[in-house]
């Protein structure tokens, strides 16, 4: 075999991202990003929103009042722990709670597939009327689209909500501080696998469940505990996402312990098995935390005693201003950074 | 290239021609072929890539492995 | 997990450190062949802890990355086509071909599947007689059993609506090639586990003879890694170069018998290009002529593809080994992960990517 000259061999040409939407765009990492500020932002103008929140803050006649929305299109329908129903109805309260606000009511629209049968709509009905009962929330008002078949993926759900804040309350993205405790509210990823487990294709058999649960009730606790600063519900781009951009918002630097991360033993094993990173797997019945330092033991302390904080645990702390990163101490005492995903969690076979 | 995770083989079956397992990885189960671990016996480890069982974990390989590094430790532990 | 949990202990990764920095006297470059071993690296930010002698580089072990150009357009050519249903590992979907990825056939209505194996593929075939089903074999020597086993099923079960297109890959020739190279700087190689767990070892004590390289076959978790890294600088610091094995648990020295004789029997030597190196003769494996009936590419017209190489991706040099990503001039600006510039920014195995994911300061930071 004769020597031959590796060197000056160069990559083909490049992949511009075009004029279409991907599914990465949905996805809650970079592209999604890039969607909203290149697309959304410049194109609404003046009529933008005015913070990137989970929920925006809006002042009227000197009372603070929260408002979101938020569209469901999980597939499928029914998982392991919940359903379309249950989501929609603790997504938009969860997003309203995450700024500190007492969610007061939702609206609802749904689109349906032509030919969806009427047990399942009474299925995913019946689960939005426990959530809400759970939650302490009603529905004041909905819609009704039905489509051709083909037109959504058999049912698409969107909710919007409003809800009061309490004077005195100023719970943001941008509100994190040097010294800050973090803490997570449970176990991380369980939503994600446990979807990802009714999948076809990639299906596997686990006795896991969504976590999929409102957590209004927690968020009350909490405040009343001690002086919460961010709070944010790790759902699409998981943990990690939710992270990423609370270092931007505040521009502070992020270090989290990968030794505390609290995880169920199944979502570690599907991880492994399919190569994800269980820091992007979303998350529907869990939060995160930005506490003030001298408040975290007894927020904890407070948090474990309620029903969907009982697994608690403190992660990690916020240990620098002026820069925005998020460091992962490493089960073997090593340091990576973390950043957003481009798009979609892509299993691997490398 | 290989993302090959090890799994424990609880059960043994046949489908479409072919010898198949169910695995458990620690919580997670998953159906496997195991064509190319025809030694393959319930209760064994394996590792599994693309939905397959490529070799079985040596258990008494892997006690060595981890001995070995004990005694580096312990080895590094006495000098002064 | 067992035999994961206990490779992650902080207390033996310590140890494997404290060791190799005890008999380590000057520089070496040690090259680990491995995607996922560069990935395994970098996730647990082990590369920072390091000795400092130690220079690693990273090889083009990543299946995904090193798929020609030319393969990927006729993916997606073949995706694109109302007929098809496509079947693929997933990390393939965001490689970019000329103009597109499979994603943005997806986006295009083309019907694309992410599989998890590739017999998965195969009950597809099943289920959608109207419908043609390729599935998209790539990988190294690890995942060749598995794609051939989907084509001897197809045959067995007599599925007439199956096919696969082809690009397989060896190690073995990569390696020669990279010792051979005039600007290889690489004085040991950490071989890649999974590769051997099927095809065994026997193929590297003559290469380890013939060029003076050590040459450690090692596995994925931090401690493997560094049992790996710490038997490779034994036998530098001792002017030793033979092959050794330091994952034993998976790992024998014939490798798998009945996989190897799947490979043998689907499959035959070919040469085959690797994406940013070029050409390496008898580098890969083709389908044997009697499988041809499930060749996609005799199946299906595919046009003559030409491409235009981008002068600002180096992927050659990153791939062999002579420069690290972070040397490389569009590194983070022109080309990441969301515009790739090549492929080892776009698979999660590829060195620039896992980079720029788990480091993106130019700063490298040692702990």
């Amino acid at each position: 075999m004769s020597e031959f000259d590796l060197e000056g061999y160069t990559c083909p040409l490049p992949y511009r991202p075009t004029d279409r939407v991907v599914l990465g765009h949905g996805s809650g990492g970079t592209l999604s990003d890039d969607l909203l500020h290149r697309l959304f932002l410049p194109g609404l103008g003046t009529a933008a929103p005015r913070s990137l929140d989970d929920a925006a803050v809006l002042s009227m006649d000197g009372q603070q009042y929260a408002i979101t929305t938020d569209s469901h299109v999980v597939s499928p329908l029914f998982f392991p722990g919940g359903d379309i129903g249950r989501l929609a109805i603790c997504g938009t309260v969860n997003d309203l709670a995450m700024v500190g606000a007492i969610p007061l009511s939702l609206t609802c629209g749904f689109v349906i597939e032509e030919g969806l049968s009427f047990d399942v709509l009474q299925s995913v009905v019946k689960s939005m009327q426990e959530a809400a009962q759970e939650a302490g929330v009603y529905i004041a008002a909905g819609d009704t689209k039905v489509v051709q078949k083909g037109g959504v993926d058999k049912l698409f759900i969107n909710t919007s909500g409003i809800g009061k804040i309490a004077d005195g309350i100023n719970i943001s993205g941008a509100k994190a501080t040097e010294g800050d405790v973090i803490l997570v509210s449970g176990t991380i990823g369980d939503h994600g696998i446990a979807v990802l487990s009714a999948r076809e294709g990639l299906g596997f058999e686990t006795t896991l469940e969504s976590d999929v649960a409102p957590l209004n009730h927690l968020v009350q606790t909490m405040i009343q505990a001690g002086e919460i600063h961010v709070l944010r519900d790790p759902t699409r781009g998981g943990l990690a996402t939710s992270l990423v951009e609370i270092a931007e918002q505040s521009n502070v630097t992020i270090e989290i312990d990968e030794q505390a991360l609290p995880f169920k033993p199944a979502v570690k094993a599907a991880c492994e098995m399919l190569g994800f990173d269980p820091l992007y797997i979303a998350n529907e019945g869990k939060l995160v935390a930005f506490v003030k330092e001298s408040d975290a033991v007894k927020i904890l302390e407070m948090m474990r005693k309620t029903n969907h904080g009982r697994e608690a645990a403190i992660i990690g702390g916020v240990i620098g201003s002026g820069r925005s990163q998020v460091r992962l101490k490493t089960i073997i005492g090593g340091t990576r950074l973390v950043d957003m995903l481009p798009g979609e969690m892509l299993p691997r076979i490398c | 290239m290989c993302l090959g995770i090890p799994g424990k083989i609880i059960e043994i079956y046949q489908k479409d021609f072919l010898r198949m397992a169910k695995i458990d990885f620690g919580g997670i189960f998953k159906e496997v072929c195991l064509a190319y671990t025809p030694e393959a016996s319930v209760g064994d480890y394996a590792l599994i890539h693309v939905g397959f069982a490529i070799s079985l974990m040596e258990a008494e390989e892997a006690r060595e492995t981890l001995k070995l590094i004990k005694e580096v430790a312990e080895f590094e532990n006495e000098i002064p | 997990m067992k035999y994961l949990d206990e490779y992650r202990d902080p207390a033996k990764v310590k140890s494997l450190l404290d060791k190799i920095q005890s008999i380590i006297t000057r520089h070496w470059v040690i090259m680990e062949i491995c995607g996922g071993q560069t990935h395994a690296f970098l996730q647990h930010g082990l590369d920072a802890m390091l000795p400092s002698q130690v220079e690693l580089v990273h090889g083009p072990g990543c299946p995904v990355c090193v798929t020609p150009l030319e393969q990927i357009d006729r993916a997606i050519s073949i995706a694109s086509r109302p007929d098809v249903i496509f079947t693929s590992y997933g990390d393939m979907l965001r490689v970019p071909g000329s103009t597109k990825n499979l994603f943005g056939v997806r986006a295009q209505g083309g019907e694309v599947r992410v599989v998890y194996s590739p017999l998965e593929a195969v009950q597809i075939a099943e289920a959608n007689p109207a419908k043609q089903i390729v599935f998209f074999a790539i990988g190294f020597e690890t995942t060749a059993p598995a794609n051939a086993m989907a084509v001897l099923q197809a045959r067995k079960k007599n599925i007439k609506n199956f096919s696969v297109l082809v690009s397989h890959v060896r190690v073995p020739p990569a390696m020669e090639a990279i010792f051979r190279a005039k600007a290889n700087r690489v004085q040991a190689f950490l071989a890649a586990g999974h590769v051997c767990a099927i095809m065994g070892f026997h193929e590297y004590p003559p290469l380890a003879e013939k060029y003076h390289v050590p040459v450690v076959v090692t596995g994925f978790e931090p401690v493997d890694l560094l049992n790996g890294l710490l038997a490779a600088v034994k036998q530098l610091e001792s002017g030793r170069a033979v092959a050794e094995n330091q994952y034993q648990r998976a790992v024998r020295f014939e490798g798998n018998e009945s996989a190897q004789r799947a490979i043998r029997t689907v499959f035959q030597s070919v040469d085959r290009k690797w994406r940013g190196i070029g050409i390496i003769p008898q580098s890969g494996w083709g389908l044997r002529p009697e499988f041809a009936e499930f060749d996609a590419e005799k199946r299906f017209d595919l046009h003559k593809i030409l491409s235009e190489e981008s002068p600002l991706c180096i992927a050659g040099e990153i791939l062999q080994g002579l420069k690290k990503p972070l040397q490389c001039a569009a590194f983070g600006k022109e080309c990441t992960p969301q515009m790739p510039l090549g492929a080892p920014m776009v698979s999660a195995e590829g060195a620039c990517a896992a980079y720029h994911t788990y480091h993106r300061d130019v700063v490298y930071e040692r702990v």
